[in-house]
């Protein structure tokens, strides 16, 4: 299947990102500068890198997939569900991280708040990240598994068919482990600069292949039922859109509760901007990386919608060659087969309707539409997706473990040099760790549900502690920590009393009662996210009320009203975070005003 | 730190380019049925090798960004 031509590519790419590890780590001599980059990154590096370490399996193939299955609603995710909250954190919240100089979000919740709201999530945090990171390696393995990536090679050298598992997991693992080992967190951001390139190089011949196919998106129109091209078509009522929510839990729990809570606390991005060379710089991290983040739907939404489009008959170029990546293709719809049993027969849904594998669009538009060559090129993009997004795991992971775990609780006094030692073992039995959950993942399948479902629980609340805590100079330590229980707890017992639409009780919810049914899981979860805020907003302040505030000379720096505004003197327009901030939400209406 | 970032940039695409557009250029033209009959290697190629020596450019010339 893959020739000469798309191993160079591959080789060369792998070859070159240990490359710049080994170049830049002769820079690295501190923890400051393993951790942190020194905080030497411009903001056009910090931004891309901001963007790219959220590019993981999820963005790419997830996308692909949600694009097939709901059209271009997905875009929802960028639109309502990202770009006001990178705008936010950029301009109300960078200040507030990077002008405390903490080393990290949970360093910043020990300065605002205390050691036990730190603890709490430093803790959950690290084991996400690891959790996370895990999942990544595990969705790459099996996608090389089944798009036949190495077959021929180990059945040319006698290798059993099942190594092939085993080997992806492992070298992905050593060459992420490699750089950044090496280089620490520049090596990571560089890396993920190139890697965004390299994405959106691997994926723009893709697209436009595919609208030359189906004759543009007036094509598409003229293909597909309006449900898929158009955004807000049917969003007053759950049961008329293909999402299956209504507007308003759309806008709340995805646009503010969960968008806010992951582009503005996560550590994963935000390390990205706290490695800015200025507090300018950082302000604009999250605004520049606003600008293509946008613009993705179209690179990783899109894939999917063609691949449902195409006339099923289109197949043809696939059988053959790719006959085995495409097993159930009779029974499924454009590129997209059916999913298929063990027995190899198509699993049916109660309608007695195949049910099709979504996460299958955009790898199968890939085989579809690129010839040997381009092949290499948008596979190895492919692989740098999945790396990029496990890379920013590992390094989130490492400064959280060394700074908020290790050098907090367990070796207070240590030298600079015995943290950057620290670092780099956090490092390695990080990506073992990571190896291990997605072995985990291969015999466990329900217990990673329940985990996932866990990590929801606990983030859903997140956002609003920040929020009091940034912009109320009266919320205490106990209020934030008694709040995100409360939050928590919340979550899970709307998640327990809750079933989404023909889900039995379980892991989808209703397992203590079932009280009310949402028309979709994804409407359960925004739902969810919904209650656990508004629980964990009311209970901090209550609780804050109830208790000592800090003394106000402790919140300089970390508090709204007790902190100077950044000057913008002496910038260009251009350099400004409000007129980027302005420029952003005006293109971002205009997009979703073109595809309502 | 060190290192301009658009040089590594610059350095790959270009690398990239050269391979793509030298495959194009004595491939079978049967292969480029699969994308419309355009030798989507060739052209992507071209694309690829501008970047990439813009990237080249701007990185040797240390221009701020």
């Amino acid at each position: 299947m893959l020739r000469t031509i798309d191993w160079t590519i591959m080789i060369v790419y792998f070859v070159f990102v240990l490359g710049i590890g080994a170049v830049l780590k002769r820079y690295v001599k501190t923890s400051t500068d393993f951790f942190l980059a020194g905080r030497s990154i411009p903001a056009w590096v910090a931004g891309l890198a901001f963007l790219s370490a959220n590019l993981g399996a999820q963005e790419v193939i997830g996308m692909g997939a949600s694009g097939a299955k709901y059209g271009i609603s997905t875009s929802h995710f960028y639109w309502i569900g990202a770009i006001p909250a990178m705008v936010f954190v950029g301009v109300f919240m960078m200040p507030f991280y990077y002008g405390s100089r903490a080393r990290s979000v949970p360093e910043y919740l020990r300065l605002r708040f205390d050691e036990k709201t730190r603890g709490l999530n430093a803790v959950s945090f690290a084991i996400m990240t690891l959790f996370s990171s895990g999942i990544s390696m595990y969705a790459m393995a099996k996608l090389i598994q089944i798009l036949h990536i190495f077959d021929s090679p180990f059945a040319r050298l006698g290798l059993p068919q099942a190594w092939i598992f085993h080997f992806s997991l492992v070298i992905s693992a050593l060459v992420v482990l490699g750089y950044i080992l090496l280089g620490g967190l520049t090596s990571a951001i560089y890396n993920e600069v190139v890697q965004f390139f390299l994405i959106v190089a691997g994926f723009l011949p893709l697209v436009w292949l595919g609208l030359k196919n189906v004759g543009g998106w007036q094509g598409l129109k003229a293909n597909l039922d309006p449900s898929y091209t158009h955004s807000w078509l049917g969003m007053s009522n759950p049961h008329t859109n293909r999402l299956g929510v209504e507007w308003f839990g759309l806008t709340m729990g995805l646009g503010f509760v969960l968008s806010f809570g992951y582009w503005c606390t996560d550590f994963l991005v935000i390390q990205r901007a706290m490695a800015a060379n200025s507090m300018n710089s950082a302000r604009c991290t999250p605004l520049i990386a606003a600008f293509p983040k946008m613009l993705f739907p179209f690179l990783v939404i899109l894939p999917g919608l063609i691949a449902i489009a195409l006339p099923t008959q289109n197949l043809s170029n696939l059988a053959g060659t790719h006959a085995t990546t495409i097993q159930g293709q009779s029974e499924g719809r454009g590129l997209i087969p059916a999913k298929m049993d063990a027995s190899g027969q198509p699993i049916r849904d109660k309608d007695g309707a195949a049910e099709l594998d979504y996460d299958l669009a955009t790898p199968n538009m890939l085989l579809h539409y690129f010839p040997t060559g381009i092949l290499g090129l948008g596979l190895t993009a492919l692989l740098a997706s999945f790396m990029s997004g496990m890379a920013g795991n590992v390094t989130a992971f490492n400064t959280v473990w060394t700074y908020d775990i290790y050098q907090s609780y367990i070796n207070k006094k240590a030298s600079d040099a015995h943290y950057l030692w620290m670092g780099r073992m956090a490092t390695i039995f990080g990506i073992a760790l990571s190896v291990a959950t997605a072995y985990m993942a291969t015999r466990f399948n329900n217990i990673m549900d329940m985990l996932q479902l866990v990590f929801a629980f606990v983030n859903a609340p997140l956002f609003a502690t920040f929020l009091l805590g940034m912009f109320w100079k009266r919320t205490t330590g106990h209020g934030a920590f008694t709040g995100l229980l409360g939050g928590t707890m919340a979550a899970a017992l709307h998640h327990a009393l809750t079933l989404p639409q023909g889900a039995v009780p379980g892991v989808k919810g209703g397992w203590i009662a079932t009280m009310h049914v949402y028309p979709s899981e994804m409407a359960q979860n925004f739902w969810t996210a919904i209650y656990a805020w508004t629980t964990c907003f009311v209970i901090t302040s209550v609780v804050s009320l109830l208790t000592r505030a800090h003394e106000e000379k402790e919140l300089v720096g970390l508090v709204y009203s007790l902190t100077e505004r950044p000057t913008q003197h002496g910038l260009h327009w251009y350099q400004r975070p409000a007129v980027l901030a302005v420029v952003v939400l005006a293109a971002t209406a205009l997009l979703n005003i073109v595809f309502r | 730190m060190g290192l301009d970032i658009r040089l590594p940039i610059g350095f790959l695409f270009s690398i990239f380019g050269v391979l793509l557009i030298a495959f194009g250029a004595l491939s079978d033209k049967a292969i480029y049925e699969r994308s419309l009959g355009i030798n989507i290697n060739l052209e992507w190629g071209v694309v690829m090798l501008l970047f990439g020596a813009v990237m080249l450019f701007l990185g040797r010339r240390g221009t701020k960004v």
